[in-house]
């Protein structure tokens, strides 16, 4: 499948800002299920930094903006041929040792109700593969989406507390229940292309998921929310040890401005 | 060198300068309080015009209420919660200095450090037992050992005409301020020009810019508002007039200028305002009114601030 | 009570390298003691050598207790210390190396991948990224004690920004200035080289992209900072700006200094703020210290930070056991310095052990510094004793424990007299394209008698520490 991506992200200030500085994790890097056919990001009147590779194998740039401002426009576009792999990721350069991604953060440390649906989950599971589908399925299940439920800071505990939650915290409590049963576990984020609708509303396409570490076949995608592993409608932009860390864009505006952040995301299939 | 070092050297100097108009208005209090004035009611509203003259008074009527004598210095000299006192000065003056030990002499450093250490030690004792007199000469030694070291001991380097702009600046602000709250402030009405309490004044401003003498000096005879108004504001030879001042601070920006193979604003609107103080005259000042001419001044004072802040204290500019 | 090793006075005679300053100190009437000791304190006060202490009351700039008799060492003693702690220094950058790269020492089995990768130390962001000249940590600080004539142990390494060089610095001036007559009788090796050692180290450093002579700068937290004038002091020796983030922005790929000439390309930090402050795109969103893009700049190969973020882990307490692990195993060498024997509460047995044992050990936080969240058994009461085993019981991957050393002592002047107080040695270790080490390093003096906390802020204070010459 090819898709194409549109996605511009623009933060406003309501007093003039001195200068911004912007880190992207907006590189889809190359690996089997995925193969970029152009790409491009530009920040609007930016500068452009330099960028490296970091250990998860994400490519990340570094931006900035000359003030006085009161905008700051991200532009990401480009197309992507991807396939389907069966949620296993192959062929991705990176560095990190899997055991790394045992590391609990804010918002993936297990309370006593996850540690109890873990242990329930494992001990009805017949290896890590079959542990992994089974988290990730309970997951679904315990975690109900729900558009605006919960908020950026929510954790994996609380979004199990009140039942419901979006992407962002289903792959937040599969990732805390997997780390919980020694599985390796990331935070991806990605774009997801819903056939359902050919105009898929905009924020949407903007997608996350986990990777849980499988002895044997390596990392392999879990999407609690579409109840399903990766395949070609996914687009896999950088991985993390939560959404915090995984934030395709950070930035910082130094100024007294307010501000505030509209995002657009437009994912369309071309025939190939 | 950093503009953040620039910054705190301009703030060293502009807070010694603070401190020293501080203890200069609360000697002159102090004289004002042992001479029958021209007004029955003249020994309070004395007082209050100081607190006026000094920027004073909002800040002190919301603490104390009515001017009271013991109130108003320990609130000029001793009280932190007044920005402008003697003590809030020397210690951010001392503050500034640590920041950036590095800029400075240690000659500079034991000046302002060992200041600061006695002031601990003033603070400390009664008031009761502290005379007035003795603050402000205390005041007066130490701002001069200051500026003696300064003299002495500092490279000529952009570190030092940061220093001597921010006393320039300072001053010419403080100085222009004092004029005008003479008129302003002190003097009831206008028709009482040239009367024995304008006259009276004008000796008191005078002496709080430590400046009797020397207008004796270089005018001689009766004193007038024009004769001091020329001396305060037009008299190259004056150290405190606002020519002086501007003189100042043109020859340290364009050093710096110089230093740093750049000139620009700071350096234009310099040389525009030491330009027009010296093609002026008494009579258009007079003629524009004491008062617009003052207000005028300090905010071309205040443009040259932000101009020199903007090209060489903000880090902005490239 | 245990023997304590006197380093001056040895079965009743007086040993080699303190001959001279017996007469010294005979020779000196208590009057004359106590005019040097207020000469000195004066001369701290002078030159600004406090560390401030903010929103306690009293005076916000206090002076650490300056102690005038000096320690002393011999050449042959400082020889093998120096190779020791170069070898440690190695060692420990080696590992730091591997740790962030390819994990060799985790998957040999030697160490445990837990205690790397989860530690609170540990930097994902500086996964993969291989720092100029491959060294992490550049100035490394370890803390040893003495036991005996030839005993001497490593306490604790501290590969961050290890504090307190310039009191080695001042305390030797100050000496100087004070008894010069010592110094001619004396063959004493100068430590003045320090600062310029340090400005070599670190411009040897800089970023491959780096085409001219290097800038340097020293990031400071501000003017706030306990160390503050240790960073300005520093600053002014090696003739480098003295920064704070706000000093700095990131622009096109490199870090850029405000100056009063426009924009100036800085090529190496030496950071005095903590990992989590330096960037707050990286790290800590809320910090306001440090420099918004940096660790991309670092990380993309346009400037370098010293010590690299992520160095922590390798000075972490549970970590430290496993050093002489990491000599043979990067080094093939034996550890020339030996550790003091630890008990990893997180172990089992381990843990068993130090809860019988309470009264005879030394228990530290993981995490801990500054000589607090500590117990010392011998000198604890049964209260405290007790509350420190319910802490430990909770969470003993918190802790560690350790026997009571026997701590040398040396002698130091106190109210009577002279009197053997318990001391410690920091030696700082530089770490560039070359490891060296300056002949000399920071002795801390527990001042109230028996005591043997010795850190400044439990009232410890510090003594010049000389090497002699041969």
């Amino acid at each position: 499948m090819i898709l194409t991506v549109n996605h511009v992200t623009i933060y406003r200030y309501d007093a003039p800002m001195r200068s911004a500085v912007q880190s992207l994790r907006l590189f889809p890097a190359r690996h089997e299920g995925q193969r970029l056919i152009e790409w491009s990001v530009e920040v609007e009147g930016g500068i452009r930094g330099s960028s490296f590779r970091d250990g998860g194998g994400d490519r990340i740039e570094g931006w900035s903006v000359r003030g006085p401002l009161q905008e700051v426009r991200i532009t990401a576009r480009g197309r992507v041929e991807t396939s389907d792999t069966a949620g296993i990721l192959r062929g991705h350069y990176e560095i990190s040792d899997p055991l790394v991604y045992l590391c609990d953060t804010a918002a993936t440390a297990c309370d006593e109700n996850l540690r109890k649906l873990a242990a329930d989950v494992a001990a009805g599971a017949s290896g890590p593969l079959d542990l992994g589908h089974r988290l990730s399925a309970r997951v679904s299940d315990e975690v109900a989406y729900m558009s605006g439920s919960t908020q950026s800071q929510t954790t994996a505990a609380e979004a199990l507390a009140q039942g419901q939650g979006v992407c962002q915290d289903q792959a937040h409590a599969l990732i805390a229940m997997a780390r919980e049963c020694d599985l390796p576990a990331r935070y991806v984020s990605g774009y997801f292309y819903d056939q359902g609708g050919d105009l898929p509303p905009d924020d949407e396409a903007s997608h996350a998921w986990a990777e849980l570490w499988i002895d044997g076949y390596g990392w392999i995608g879990f999407d609690p929310a579409n109840k399903c592993c990766p395949d070609a409608r996914y687009i896999r932009l950088g991985s993390g040890l939560d959404a915090h860390d995984t934030a395709p864009i950070r930035g910082t505006a130094q100024g007294m401005g307010a501000e505030t952040m509209d995002v657009s995301v437009a994912l369309k299939s071309m025939q190939q | 060198m950093l503009s953040r070092t620039a910054e705190n050297l301009v703030w060293v100097a502009r807070y010694i300068e603070r401190a020293e108009t501080m203890a200069r208005l609360l000697e002159v209090g102090a004289r004002i309080t042992m001479i029958p004035t021209a007004r029955g009611d003249g020994y309070r509203s004395e007082w209050e015009s100081l607190l006026q003259a000094s920027g004073t008074a909002a800040g002190f009527a919301e603490k104390y209420g009515d001017p009271v004598e013991r109130n108003i210095e320990s609130y000029l000299f001793f009280d932190r919660d007044n920005p402008s006192s003697v003590v809030s000065c020397f210690e951010h003056a001392r503050e500034n200095a640590r920041i950036v030990r590095t800029a400075i002499s240690s000659q500079v450093w034991d000046a302002l450090n060992v200041a600061y250490q006695e002031l601990r030690q003033l603070e400390r004792r009664s008031r009761s037992e502290v005379e007035m007199t003795e603050l402000t000469e205390w005041v007066t030694r130490h701002v001069t050992m200051v500026r003696g070291a300064i003299d002495t001991t500092l490279l000529r380097n952009d570190g030092y005409h940061f220093l001597n702009l921010g006393f320039a600046l300072e001053r010419a602000d403080n100085t222009a301020r004092l004029i005008d709250v003479k008129y302003y402030v002190l003097l009831p009405s206008l028709d009482m020009v040239g009367s024995e309490l304008d006259t009276y004044q004008w000796q008191t401003l005078l002496r709080a810019l430590q400046s009797y003498r020397a207008f004796h000096f270089a005018y001689g005879g009766e004193i007038g508002a024009r004769k001091i108004a020329h001396f305060l504001i037009l008299n190259g030879q004056s150290p405190r007039s606002l020519l002086t001042t501007a003189e100042k601070a043109t020859y340290h920006l364009d050093c710096l200028g110089r230093d740093y193979n750049k000139s620009g604003l700071p350096q234009m609107r310099a040389r525009a305002l030491m330009n027009e103080l010296e093609r002026s005259s008494v009579e258009e000042i007079f003629n524009e009114g004491l008062h617009e001419f003052l207000t005028r001044f300090i905010r071309e004072v205040g443009g040259l601030s932000k101009a020199v802040y903007d090209t060489y204290l903000s880090g902005v500019a490239r | 009570m245990t023997e304590h090793f006197n380093e001056m006075y040895c079965g009743g005679a007086v040993r080699e390298p303190y001959a001279r300053l017996e007469n010294w100190t005979n020779a000196m009437p208590a009057e004359l003691r106590q005019m040097k000791q207020a000469e000195a304190e004066a001369l701290f006060r002078r030159i600004g050598i406090t560390f401030a202490v903010y929103g306690e009351g009293g005076d916000p700039d206090r002076l650490i207790p300056f102690d005038m008799f000096p320690r002393v060492f011999t050449q042959k003693e400082w020889r093998k210390l120096e190779a020791g702690i170069k070898q440690r220094a190695r060692a420990l950058n080696a590992f730091l190396l591997d740790v962030y790269g390819k994990g060799e020492i985790i998957k040999s089995g030697r160490i445990p991948a837990r205690l790397v990768y989860q530690n609170a130390a540990f930097e994902r962001a500086v996964m993969g990224f291989t720092p100029s000249c491959g060294v992490f940590s550049h100035i490394v600080g370890v803390d040893l004690v003495r036991t005996g004539r030839d005993d001497f142990y490593v306490l604790e390494d501290n590969c961050r920004t290890p504090s307190g060089v310039s009191y080695m610095l001042e305390n030797r001036e100050i000496m100087m200035r004070m008894f010069p007559k010592l110094f001619r009788e004396n063959r004493i090796e100068p430590v003045d080289g320090y600062a310029e050692a340090l400005r070599r180290t670190l411009a040897s450093v800089a970023p491959a992209k780096c085409d001219r002579d290097p800038t340097l700068a020293i990031l400071t937290p501000g003017h706030f900072n306990s160390a503050y004038y240790e960073h300005s002091f520093l600053a002014d020796l090696m003739g480098v700006e003295l920064v704070e983030g706000p000093d700095l922005f990131v622009e096109n790929g490199f870090v850029w200094m405000r100056t009063t000439e426009g924009p100036q390309k800085v090529d190496v930090i030496y950071r005095r703020i903590d990992d989590a402050f330096l960037d707050p795109l990286c790290f800590r969103p809320d910090s306001m210290l440090g420099v918004p893009g940096l660790m991309d700049v670092y990380r993309s190969g346009g400037v370098s930070i010293c010590s690299a973020p992520g160095a922590g882990v390798a000075d972490d307490k549970a970590v430290y056991t496993f050093v002489p692990e990491m000599v043979r195993f990067y080094l093939g060498e034996e550890p020339i310095l030996q550790n003091v024997p630890t008990w990893q509460c997180s172990k089992p047995d381990d843990l068993k052990y130090v809860l019988a044992n309470l009264p005879e050990l030394v228990v530290k936080e993981v995490h801990g510094s500054g000589g607090y969240g500590m117990l010392v058994g011998p000198k604890a009461t049964k209260e405290q004793i007790e509350v420190f085993r319910l802490k430990i019981q909770e969470q003993p991957e918190n802790y560690i424990a350790q026997p009571t050393l026997a701590l040398s002592t040396t002698p130091t002047f106190v109210e009577e007299g002279v009197a053997p107080r318990h001391v410690d040695l920091r030696p700082y270790c530089l770490v560039g394209q070359d490891v060296q080490l300056v002949p000399g390093g920071l002795t801390r003096v527990a001042l109230t008698e028996g005591s043997l906390v010795v850190n400044s802020s439990q009232g410890g204070g510090v003594k010049d520490t000389w090497i002699l010459a041969e």
